[in-house]
């Protein structure tokens, strides 16, 4: 059963059923004043979702009660709070392998609490939707936001889209399904936002019509089998590989590895059709560059208008998808320039290792500013970290 | 039965023990049971373990008496038993270490949601460690959630495939690995936390009775598919650790089920769960009854 021929007919609550594409493209939207977390129940209305499983920890408690809320009223056919996010992750992956489209989310601590479930979402190619509403993990306690977690996630081969606003956070999450379920990706996939930033201010949202929806996930479009019993299984494989020490079953696990990881790469097609584009450019030819993701991006353009008004020209790079990685686009799109800055919301500066790992010359790279442990990063510490920096370059340039 | 069925282009090009799947497996027949073991095809085609495992023997009745296999989902944990389910003709996951009653909650719901109007069986099979220790959690909040479906414990009271180290279900004082000075608590009583924490149906019991395992794996299958969740403890000993030989399972299995020993047979079914089975066992009754003859106008 294709899911494109229920396009036109209605869900069991009585939405339209539309094509992916007009939903996001062509359906009229109306502008709406909201929250984040209210952001994603929007989204979620009108995602089809079969199941959806929750459990509490700030900052992402409000979304996903929300979500609840859609259940009671008919818009998701189940949802449950888990015990913990370890067995949340676990229930999601469940009803991923009954063939449910599957909704989740989860913050900071609660991330690593699931962790082990991401590698095994990705090695069984359950295309869960997971939004991340980064938290700090650090000790002493902290619930503020930090965007660490992000990247202990960036190799478990989950696709991960870091959404600068409460707009893109509904137009990834509806986009998102559609990219993860392609039979040629068919991965897990984490649609993060910095938490409190986006999820508990109000924005402006362009909202498509409640009662049109997506297309249903089709689990029989997946390249493993969905453990339904509908299809007849008789046994998976002869030998189980975990027991036999030899080439064929190494040879397998690396090539399945191979093989997932190609999956992310290919669902760079899906994913320029519907986000055009990996990275998004703005004056992009400065000697001087910014280059971010997620909320950290909209405080450099502001840094840009400060550093304009002192007739410094900033160009910037936002990074929309951390996996796929966006290397060669980096690579071009920084091509002229002298000196990049990355300012993050972490301690370490993993998306400027990350960067400078992916592009000539790399001493070009500013590993900062940083700001971290639920720190705001005004506009003036970019506009002072690369004034600081373009100084001290024009000291070693005489002096040294 | 019609979804299990071989596309006749490919029919010469399957392997024997496919086609003698298709043919002669009891897919589709209400009566199966652990007698079809040597006469029809079984669901479970080889298996790795060690040799005269009583896990191994515990898969096969488990295998034989499911009332429905051709809608029956299973869900496994890391252990010897993950060596196994590959070569098992249902559908089974195996995803991580202890969180099997966690996968099959929403497993179960899944499939409850995308067919309304079709019996769709869970059932989890798990080591000791995966049910006891590292799932613990999950396995008793999939009880008090009441999640419909059966889990079967393969007791054999240490963790096996890791090489004998000590479980929860270990007996007190047993020299294990990690147990160097020998157990230091008792045995978990896990089938009286089972029955307190909302398991319609309970039984704890040895492999050594095929008849009995199989009328406890229908019976709880039976009762999860209708009112909650359902919980069997088989002790399936590691003949290995516990230095046996291949040939002295079985017998350890029944010293084990002795009057007052740890494996003495017990059952506990909820009301719910004992007016339900009276009510089938009352249609079962009245289908095998001569039909009324109809009353002449």
């Amino acid at each position: 059963m294709s899911t494109q021929s229920l396009v036109g007919t209605l869900n069991r609550k009585g939405q339209r059923i539309v094509e992916p594409e007009y939903l996001f493209f062509e359906a009229p939207r109306q502008q709406v004043f909201m929250t984040g977390s209210e952001t994603v129940r929007e989204a979620i209305r009108r995602a089809h979702l079969d199941i959806s499983i929750a459990y509490p920890i700030t900052p992402q408690s409000e979304a996903a009660a929300l979500v609840g809320e859609l259940y009671t009223e008919g818009y998701v056919g189940d949802y449950f709070r888990g015990e913990s996010e370890f067995a949340v992750m676990s229930q999601c992956a469940g009803a991923s392998f009954g063939g449910a489209r599957v909704f989740t989310t989860t913050s900071g601590p609660g991330t690593l609490r699931a962790y082990e479930n991401f590698p095994m979402w990705v090695g069984a190619r359950l295309p869960i939707m997971i939004n991340v509403m980064v938290r700090g993990i650090n000790s002493p306690l902290n619930i503020q936001p930090d965007t660490l977690e992000l990247g202990m996630i960036t190799d478990t081969g989950m696709l991960i889209w870091h959404a600068e606003t409460a707009q893109e956070l509904f137009d990834y999450l509806l986009k998102g399904f559609i990219v993860a379920e392609q039979p040629d990706v068919h991965l897990p996939i984490a649609v993060a936002i910095d938490g409190f930033f986006v999820s508990h201010t109000k924005d402006m949202v362009m909202v498509t019509p409640p009662d049109l929806c997506l297309t249903p996930y089709d689990p029989y479009r997946s390249p493993v089998p969905c453990m339904d019993m509908e299809v007849p299984p008789i046994r998976m494989m002869r030998d189980p590989f975990v027991m036999k020490s030899n080439y064929i079953s190494y040879a397998t696990h690396a090539s399945w590895q191979q093989e997932t990881r190609a999956a992310c790469e290919r669902s760079r097609k899906h994913t320029v059709r519907l986000l055009g584009g990996l990275l998004e450019e703005e004056n992009a030819d400065a000697d001087i560059l910014i280059v971010s993701s997620g909320t950290a991006v909209a405080q450099g353009r502001e840094a840009i208008r400060l550093l304009a008004d002192e007739g410094i020209r900033v160009g910037i790079v936002k990074i929309k998808t951390i996996r796929p990685w966006p290397g060669e686009e980096l690579r071009q799109a920084t091509k002229n320039a002298k000196i990049i800055f990355v300012p993050e919301f972490n301690v370490v500066g993993w998306l400027a290792r990350e960067i400078k790992a992916s592009i000539d010359n790399n001493s070009r790279v500013v590993m900062g500013p940083h700001v971290a442990g639920g720190m705001t990063m005004p506009p003036e510490v970019i506009v002072e970290e690369i004034k600081k920096t373009l100084a001290k370059r024009k000291e070693e340039l005489v002096h040294g | 039965m019609d979804k299990i069925t071989i596309n006749k282009e490919f029919y010469d090009i399957m392997p024997p023990e496919y086609r003698e799947l298709v043919e002669t497996a009891t897919f589709g027949k209400p009566g199966r049971g652990w007698k079809d073991i040597g006469i029809n095809k079984e669901l479970i085609e080889e298996h790795s373990l060690c040799a005269g495992c009583p896990e191994s023997i515990a898969f096969r009745y488990v295998m034989a008496s499911l009332p429905n296999p051709e809608d029956t989902v299973m869900v496994g944990s890391t252990g010897c038993t993950s060596l196994v389910f590959p070569h098992v003709a249902v559908h089974n996951i195996h995803s991580l270490f202890g969180n099997q009653n966690a996968v099959a909650s929403g497993l179960k719901r899944a499939l409850a949601w995308r067919f309304p109007n079709k019996v769709k069986d869970v059932v989890v099979l798990a080591g000791d460690g995966a049910t006891v220790d590292i799932g613990l959690d999950m396995t008793l909040q999939s009880w008090f959630r009441q999640e419909k479906f059966l889990t079967i414990c393969f007791d054999n009271e240490l963790y096996a495939n890791t090489g004998g180290q000590e479980s929860g279900l270990t007996q007190k004082g047993f020299v294990a690995k990690m147990a160097p000075a020998g157990k230091r608590f008792e045995k978990i009583r896990l089938p009286e936390i089972a029955r307190e924490s909302g398991c319609h149906y309970v039984a704890s019991l040895t492999v050594s009775k095929p008849n009995r395992v199989e009328k406890a794996i229908k019976q709880g299958i039976l009762i999860a598919r209708e009112i909650g969740p359902t919980y069997l403890q088989l002790y399936t000993p590691c003949i290995l650790e516990i230095g046996k030989q291949s040939m002295e399972g079985l017998a350890e299995m029944r010293d084990s089920e002795g009057p007052g020993e740890r494996f003495e047979f017990k059952e506990y079914i909820s009301e719910e769960a004992k007016a339900y089975l009276a009510k089938i066992e009352a249609e079962k009754k009245l289908a095998q009854a001569p039909a009324a003859v109809p009353a002449k106008a």
